[in-house]
């Protein structure tokens, strides 16, 4: 009996201590893979943007573009707010809503704001819309996973069915691209796209890059109306052939608010 | 049994008033609603008796499939694609949601919010663009 009793205290003792070694072991064993991303981390200037990987749709706006032709920008944005059944509040601030829409050059980039800037960023609105960010905050802040980054195309989107409208979006974008429906807006539509739902009252709802579209082979709609002018390149990132990349490649381009780290996919030639 | 006297008749008050609703109409379940199919149409995404069962279910894996996973691979019925959703394959045949959705759904006293966002053909013909 007494020598069972010691047999078993002795296995007992040996289990307890091999249950708490096992982490200790695992973490000396995973360590190599850690010191190797660390390594990569320093190569990398400090700063620098990493590039997700996969089709990243994103987007060039050329202001010099609309800025030649200031009708250009209106259009595009009816062109939007006509495919998206989105509402039109007269002078209504409170209740706007907004995929795309016109912005002055200090409100877009407050941080590059400059006494003596060019006659274009002194007088032409800027076209701001969704950045689809890599890093969207807004996609964090969501309770509900209502917002989300498609894995297949980079786009922020939105499942207008799950938003319960508690604004965490709105408060977490840096951008300001998220509009809340106070009221039911279909008073307030013009003309119904039949193939597109309306939002109703207490929804959150911005651009989405016009997922429906891209879907039937079509570019986004307000790039279909500004691309002829060469005012806004759509495509996507990651594919070096593709013409966003040239023009990314030629061009000098800006982005908003670049220190928040959300990475956009809007870029700007000023 | 103490307190017969007041606790058989109130079962008896508590279970009259419980089926209220199965007297009341007589013991019928009322008029079966028949909604007004498509015409000239005959097939659907599914058969009539699973669609019947299972149609809210199908809608929710649409939603899912189109927003989240962008799977929009289109649907064929009867030899023509739709597009999957409430407004771009549904109502494409049954055109009326007052005379098809609607029967059913006030029988069965449910209301589906889909028409809070979704736009039902007459809606959308009321403020349709005039060119």
């Amino acid at each position: 009996m007494d020598t069972k009793r010691r047999k078993f205290l002795k296995i007992a003792g040996a289990a307890a201590l091999a249950g708490i070694g096992a982490p200790a072991i695992v973490k000396l064993t995973s360590s190599a893979a850690l010191a190797s991303e660390a390594v990569q981390h320093e190569t990398a200037a400090h700063g620098e943007v990493a590039a997700a990987t996969g089709v990243r749709l994103g987007m060039v706006i050329d202001m010099r573009k609309f800025a030649e032709q200031p009708e250009l920008l209106d259009q595009a944005i009816a062109a939007c707010n006509k495919v998206h059944n989105i509402p039109h509040f007269p002078n209504d601030r409170k209740n706007e809503i907004k995929w795309i829409w016109k912005a002055p050059y200090a409100n877009v980039f407050p941080e590059l704001e400059s006494i003596h800037k060019s006659e274009m960023a002194k007088k032409a609105p800027f076209a701001v819309l969704c950045n689809h960010c890599d890093n969207p905050s807004c996609v964090k802040a969501c309770p509900t996973k209502a917002t989300f980054v498609q894995p297949e195309n980079g786009i922020v989107g939105m499942d207008f069915h799950r938003c319960i409208g508690c604004r965490f979006c709105m408060a977490a974008c840096p951008y300001g691209a998220r509009s809340f429906n106070w009221q039911d807006p279909r008073p307030f539509i013009d003309t119904y796209n039949a193939e597109f739902p309306t939002r109703m009252r207490g929804v959150v709802e911005k651009c989405n890059f016009c997922g429906e579209r891209l879907a039937l082979g079509l570019e986004p709609a307000c790039v279909e109306v500004a691309k002829s002018a060469g005012a806004m390149v759509f495509g996507d990132l990651n594919d070096p052939d593709s013409e966003i990349r040239k023009v990314l490649d030629k061009e000098f381009t800006i982005q908003r608010n670049p220190a928040a780290g959300t990475k956009p996919s809007v870029y700007y030639i000023v | 049994m103490y307190n017969k006297g007041t606790i058989i008749p109130g079962l008896m008050i508590f279970i009259v008033f419980v089926t209220f609703p199965l007297w009341y109409n007589g013991l019928s379940a009322g008029t079966v609603p028949k909604p007004d199919l498509p015409i000239g149409q005959k097939e659907c995404v599914a058969p009539a008796s699973e669609m019947r069962d299972n149609h809210m279910k199908l809608l929710n894996q649409w939603r899912d499939a189109v927003l989240r996973d962008d799977d929009r691979v289109n649907v064929k019925v009867g030899g023509k694609e739709y597009r999957k959703g409430l407004q771009t394959a549904c109502m494409q045949c049954h055109t009326d949601k007052e005379k098809f959705c609607d029967t059913c759904h006030t029988y069965a006293a449910v209301q589906p919010s889909c028409w809070d966002c979704h736009l039902t053909p007459a809606v959308a013909a009321s403020k349709k663009e005039t060119h």
